[in-house]
C-alpha cells in the first residue's frame, strides 16, 4: 500500500516537473520570438530611413531595367546567334579562368586541410596556424586581391585566376577539413603500424574516404568560380565580364549583346551544374554499391 | 474489419508481395513469419501506406485505404501506428515530446514547431509512460535511452496515436532477450486490455507462438501459411523458412529458457561424445 502511494506521488511529480520544464521552454521561445520580431521591424525601419530612395516607393520601378533590357534585345533577335558567336572566345576565356582557379585552388585546400584536421596533422601545433591562413584568404574578397594583382602584373587573366585560386584554397580548405573530420581514423592507425609514411598515410589512409566528398565540393565552386570571374572581367580581368561591363552600361543601345552574355552564362552554368550532378551521382551511388 | 485482396509489391523486376490476400474479422494479435526478404516488411509498410502498392487493394471496414491521398491517407497513417525495428525516434528531442508526436496528425504546423501541445496531452503521454513502467524517463532525451527504452517510447507514441491497429516491424530483433519479453508483453497486453488489432513482424518462432494469435507465413512474396499457432509445426516452418533437416527452432530462440534448454542437449550430446 505505502509503496503505490509512493508510486502515484513520484508519478505526480513526473507531471508537475515536466509541465515546469515545457512553461520554461515555451516562455523561452516566445522571448526569442519577440526578440527576432523586434529585431527585423528595427532594423527593417532603420535602413529605410538611410535608403536614398523609399524602398516602397521604389519597388515600383524594380522591373524597369530588366523589362527595358528584354525588349530591346527581343527587338534585335536576330542577332543573338552572331552575338554568340563573337562572345564564345570571352566565355572560353572566363570558363578558363575559373577552371585554373578551382584546380590550383582545390590543390591547395587539399593540403591546407589535411594540416588542419586533428587527427590528421602532420605538425599539431600548427593547426591554428593553418586554419588562420584559411581564414586570411577567405576574408579577403576576390575583387580586391585582383585589383591589387591587375595593379602590379596588368590587367588580364593570369591575376583573375590567382585571385580565385587564393578564395577557393580558403573556401574549400575549410569544406574539406569538414570532410575530413567526419572521415574514420582507424586506417591511419592501421597504416602507422606498418611504419607508413604521412604523405602515405593521407593518400592510402584518407583519400580514398573523403574524394567522392571533396570532388563534389570541388565542382560546386567550379560553379560559383565561373560567376567569380564573369564579376573580375569589369575590374579589368578580361573575358566575358569585361565584354558585359561594356554592353550592360545605359543607354547605348547594345542590350542585346548584354542579353547575349547572360544567357551564355546562364547555359554555361546550366551545363555544369548538369554534368556534376551527373558525375556526383555517379561518385555517390558507386561508394554505395561497394558499401553493400 | 481489415481484407487484404491480392495485395502485390513490385520493385523493378523483384517482387516483393505476390498477390497476398488476408482476411481479418476481429482485433487479433498477428504474427507474420518468414526469412529476411520475404516481403514481411514491405506488407506492413504497404498497410501504413509508407510503401504505394503495384496492384491490389486494401480495405480497412469498407474503406478503400489503397485509394487515400494527401490529408486522407495521414488521417488513416494516425490510425495506423507504426513501430519499427530500429525504433525511428528523434534522437536530441525529449521522451514526451517523442511520444506527442502520436499527435501530430491534429495538431496545426505552427502549433508543433512552438512545441504548443495542450496540457491534458502531455499528462496523458506521460500516463502512457508510466504504464510502459518508463514515466522517470520523461525529460530526458531519447538518445539517452537504452534500446528496450526506447522501443517502449516508440510503442508509447503509437499508443497516443490512440491507433486502431499497431503494426510492428521487427520489434524486437534489435533488443537482447530480457529486453525483447517486455516489448512483446507490453504489445500483448496493448492487444488484450485496448482491444487494438496488433501486427507484428517476427524474425522468431517461438515468440509468434507465445504472444501470437495467429501466425502469418511468408516465403519469397507469398503467403504460404495463416493458422493458429499450434498449427505451425516443424515442418511447416522448414517449409516457411525454405530450410533442409538440419533446422532447428531452438537456434533461432531469443528466449532466456529455450537457449538453456538448448545449451544444456548440446552439453549432453558433446557428453555422450
Amino acid at each position: 500500500m505505502a509503496e503505490t502511494t509512493a508510486g502515484v506521488r513520484d508519478l505526480g511529480n513526473i507531471h508537475d516537473d515536466y509541465m515546469a520544464l515545457t512553461r520554461q521552454k515555451r516562455l523561452y521561445s516566445f522571448i526569442l520570438l519577440v526578440i527576432f520580431i523586434a529585431l527585423m521591424v528595427a532594423g527593417f525601419s532603420v535602413a529605410g530611413g538611410r535608403n536614398a530612395g523609399s524602398f516602397w516607393g521604389g519597388l515600383d520601378n524594380f522591373f524597369d531595367y530588366p523589362a527595358e533590357l528584354v525588349i530591346e534585345a527581343s527587338g534585335k533577335l536576330s542577332e543573338l546567334p552572331s552575338h554568340f558567336v563573337t562572345f564564345f572566345p570571352a566565355l572560353v576565356e572566363t570558363v578558363n579562368i575559373a577552371g585554373a582557379a578551382t584546380l590550383l585552388g582545390a590543390l591547395a585546400a587539399i593540403f591546407l586541410s589535411l594540416l588542419s584536421t586533428r587527427g590528421m596533422a602532420r605538425f599539431p601545433t600548427l593547426i591554428p596556424v593553418f586554419r588562420r591562413i584559411m581564414d586570411i584568404s577567405r576574408a579577403i574578397p576576390e575583387i580586391v586581391v585582383a585589383l591589387v594583382l591587375i595593379f602590379i602584373l596588368g590587367g588580364g587573366p593570369v591575376p583573375a585566376m590567382i585571385a580565385i585560386a587564393i578564395h577557393t584554397a580558403g573556401a574549400l580548405g575549410k569544406l574539406f577539413s569538414e570532410v575530413n573530420e567526419n572521415a574514420d581514423l582507424k586506417p591511419l592507425d592501421g597504416l602507422a603500424s606498418v611504419g607508413a609514411t604521412w604523405g602515405q598515410k593521407m593518400t592510402l589512409g584518407i583519400i580514398p574516404q573523403v574524394a567522392p566528398n571533396w570532388l563534389s565540393y570541388a565542382l560546386l565552386r567550379f560553379e560559383i568560380n565561373v560567376r567569380a570571374s564573369a564579376i573580375l572581367g569589369f575590374v579589368g580581368a578580361g573575358g566575358l565580364g569585361y565584354e558585359l561591363k561594356n554592353a550592360i552600361s545605359w543607354g547605348q543601345g547594345r542590350y542585346d549583346e548584354a542579353a547575349a552574355i547572360f544567357l551564355l552564362l546562364f547555359i554555361t552554368i546550366v551545363i555544369i551544374d548538369q554534368t556534376s550532378s551527373h558525375y556526383r551521382d555517379c561518385l555517390t551511388h558507386g561508394s554505395k554499391s561497394e558499401r553493400r | 474489419m481489415l481484407k487484404i485482396e491480392r495485395l502485390t509489391k513490385a520493385f523493378g523486376q523483384n517482387i516483393a508481395v505476390d498477390t497476398a490476400s488476408v482476411e481479418i474479422n476481429r482485433p487479433q494479435m498477428i504474427g507474420i513469419i518468414g526469412r529476411s526478404g520475404a516481403g514481411k516488411s514491405t506488407l506492413l509498410r504497404m498497410l501504413n501506406r509508407l510503401t504505394d502498392h503495384t496492384s491490389g487493394t486494401i480495405h480497412f471496414e469498407g474503406q478503400d485505404i489503397t485509394a487515400l491521398k494527401g490529408s486522407a491517407k495521414r488521417a488513416w497513417q494516425s490510425q495506423c501506428a507504426m513501430i519499427f525495428q530500429q525504433f525511428n525516434l528523434v534522437p536530441r528531442m525529449d521522451v514526451v515530446s517523442n511520444v506527442l508526436h502520436g499527435t501530430l496528425n491534429r495538431r496545426s504546423t505552427v502549433a508543433t514547431l512552438f512545441n504548443l501541445y495542450p496540457t491534458e496531452d502531455i499528462h496523458r503521454a506521460i500516463d502512457i509512460l508510466d504504464r510502459l513502467g518508463i514515466a522517470e524517463h520523461a525529460p530526458k532525451r531519447a538518445e539517452a535511452l537504452s534500446g528496450g527504452q526506447q522501443q517502449r517510447v516508440a510503442i508509447a507514441r503509437a499508443l497516443m496515436q490512440d491507433p486502431r491497429i499497431i503494426l510492428a516491424d521487427e520489434p524486437i530483433a534489435s533488443l537482447d532477450p530480457m529486453n525483447a519479453q517486455v516489448v512483446m508483453q507490453a504489445l500483448r497486453r496493448i492487444h488484450e486490455e485496448d482491444g487494438r488489432m496488433v501486427i507484428a513482424n517476427l524474425h522468431t518462432l517461438d515468440t509468434a507462438r507465445r504472444y501470437c494469435d495467429r501466425v502469418i507465413g511468408m516465403r519469397a512474396g507469398k503467403i504460404v501459411f495463416d493458422a493458429t499457432p499450434d498449427k505451425l509445426t516443424t515442418d511447416m516452418a522448414r517449409e516457411i523458412y525454405g530450410a533442409g533437416a538440419e533446422f532447428s527452432e531452438s537456434a533461432t530462440s531469443t528466449e532466456i529458457e529455450t537457449l538453456d534448454a538448448s545449451g544444456k542437449a548440446k552439453m549432453e550430446a558433446e557428453a555422450y561424445v
